[in-house]
């Protein structure tokens, strides 16, 4: 497993499978580091948030950042206020949740500058082929597009997190790799992962390079 | 690409009605159904269609008025609030006659509540809505797949019969992810010589209109419409059984409350129990059949809803409280646990062995 940046920020449209990926992701860095936190800046979905695995990340002191308000009924587009420390605070290696799409990707402009100016970050576009608003690899460079002008920061590779939810098979899988190609080959940007649930590993894992195994947050049905 | 796509139930709605020729909506941002007015935006310019934020969720429901009194294909979505704001829309509709598709993605109440998943607008959805006498066919999903094909037949309905079509949905069934295969039939609309459309000097006037200036003409149009709604009670009640073949414990549950349910029922086979489950799909017209075939047979009925107990009425009403009904339930946003339905079964069944 690749070292980690100090900062890891993971983009993509609403429902790539981002939070999935950052709680993995935050599990991996604490095995390099102590002091890892996880920053949900989603400011957009009401349900299925990074809070969910809230339990798991204090029993192995990762750090949440988080609104109060995430998954409650207060129903407003509320930031963490302690959302500065992932900038100021440069012992804390950190996974952000970016929210979905150029709308839920706004709040990342407030943090853009400091980001740059540091230079020890990645930013990580998460993609999913069968998702209705990305099935090709050019309308996943414009939601690429959409959300590095709102967030006044660019992307420095790609998550290829194809995937059916529960149902998904290898071959799936296997069939999305030459839409990760278009879209690396058209953005530039290397594929840095492509991740599966744990379940589908060992079929995929001398087939796919940089292959992540994914242990999913609980579903409630 | 692929055949299927993951999609949100919010998004599958949407989707599904563009599919089904809906080139306009009209409607307020609420939350847990803003996805689905969020695809519209991004998705109705590019097939030629209209996306509208009207200024409120009245204003919306009036503008579905205006466009279905056309004779096109129109809809829009809110969650419980919103919904309790179109009421005034939807009752002048049914006494204008028009077909329209309304969505209620539903939250926890009453008031402003919250925003988790509900099922406690079953009683507003089933029961009129609004206020005189009427109904809307009321369609229950309970996976992302059904919220796009009872989309699609809901549009057929509400076209077949010249009424509004509910899709009665919750904040899970919204916000949760599936596969979806969306490569349905659409039926051919039937014609719409009612609609006002010009008339070209070539026909009479068409008037869409809920005011009647006579009483008489107002008893005879409700009767009329009386005799429509008996014949969507006769022919279009639909829903779902599973292991009700040797039950004789039967559990009533739609749509996130029928998935867990399932859950529940296959741990009690099990532990040996003999347990069933009607799950009704339209909630009007609501199915009698299936709970009139299990009413002399089962020794107890389980209603598991996300509400102080709505749906429990109908199923007592199509037993005949013949069997006991009791009621599994949780409210406020708060979901029925896969073992708290099992917990209710195996004390309907007599308790623990």
């Amino acid at each position: 497993m690749k070292k980690f940046k100090r900062i890891t920020l993971l983009c993509g449209h609403y429902g790539s499978g981002k939070t999935n990926v950052a709680v993995n992701m935050a599990r991996l860095l604490r095995k390099q580091t102590d002091n890892v936190a996880v920053a949900d800046l989603d400011i957009v979905n009401p349900y299925f948030r990074t809070k969910d695995s809230s339990g798991e990340f204090a029993d192995n002191g990762i750090r949440l950042i988080v609104s109060d308000y995430a998954n409650s009924n207060v129903d407003i587009p509320a930031l963490p206020q302690d959302m500065y420390a992932i900038t100021d605070d440069k012992s804390l290696s950190v996974i952000i949740d970016v929210g979905g799409d150029d709308r839920g990707a706004l709040a990342l402009g407030r943090l853009a500058l400091k980001i740059i100016e540091e230079n020890d970050y990645e930013m990580l576009m998460v993609i999913n082929c069968y998702r209705p608003l990305t099935r090709d690899a050019q309308s996943t460079i414009e939601v690429m597009r959409e959300i590095e002008y709102v967030g006044h920061i660019s992307f420095t590779g790609i998550v290829n997190n194809s995937n059916l939810g529960a149902v998904t098979t290898t071959d799936d899988v296997l069939d999305s790799v030459e839409y990760a190609n278009e879209v690396s080959k058209l953005s530039g940007l290397p594929i840095v992962y492509t991740s599966v649930e744990e379940h589908l590993y060992n079929d995929l894992c001398d087939k796919i390079d940089n292959l992540l195994p994914l242990s999913l947050q609980a579903r409630p049905v | 690409m692929a055949d299927k796509v993951l999609m949100k139930g919010n998004e599958a709605i949407a989707e599904a009605a563009i599919l089904a020729g809906c080139k306009h909506y009209f409607g307020y941002p609420i939350t847990p159904q803003t996805e689905i007015a969020a695809y519209m935006a991004k998705k109705m310019p590019k097939i030629g269609g209209c996306f509208l934020q009207a200024e409120s969720e009245i204003a919306a429901i009036n503008m579905v008025y205006g466009v279905a009194s056309t004779g096109k294909r129109v809809m829009t979505s809110s969650s419980s609030p919103g919904i309790s704001l179109k009421g005034e829309g939807l009752s002048y509709m049914a006494g204008s006659d028009l077909p329209c598709l309304v969505v209620n993605v539903q939250r926890g109440g009453p008031g402003l509540g919250g925003i988790q998943p509900s099922q406690s607008d079953y009683f507003q959805a089933t029961k009129g809505g609004a206020h005189g006498d009427f109904k809307m066919i009321v369609l229950a999903p309970a996976s992302v797949q059904e919220m796009a094909e009872l989309t699609v037949k809901g549009f057929e309905l509400a076209d077949k019969y010249r009424m509004t079509s509910m899709i009665l949905a919750d904040g899970t069934m919204g916000q949760m992810m599936e596969p979806v295969e969306l490569d349905f039939d659409v039926k051919e609309r039937p014609a719409t010589p009612w609609a006002t459309t010009g008339t070209k000097m070539e026909r009479e006037h068409n008037i869409v209109n809920s005011l009647s200036l006579v009483a008489e003409d107002l008893e005879r149009l409700n009767f009329e419409r009386y005799e429509r709604y008996a014949q969507v009670e006769a022919n279009e009640a639909m829903y779902e059984e599973y292991m009700t073949e040797d039950a004789d414990i039967i559990v009533a549950a739609f749509g996130i409350a029928s998935r867990v349910s399932k859950n529940a029922i296959n741990e009690a086979r099990k532990q040996g129990i003999k347990v069933g489950l009607i799950r009704p799909i339209t909630l009007w017209p609501f199915p009698k059949a299936p709970f009139e075939k299990v009413a002399d047979k089962a020794k107890a009925i389980i209603s598991v809803e996300l509400s102080m107990g709505q749906m429990i009425e109908d199923v007592k009403l199509a037993t005949g409280c013949k069997v006991p009904v009791t009621l599994c339930n949780r409210v406020g946003g708060m979901i029925p646990s896969p073992e708290q339905v099992l917990e209710a079964i195996i004390e309907a069944n007599g308790g623990a062995n």
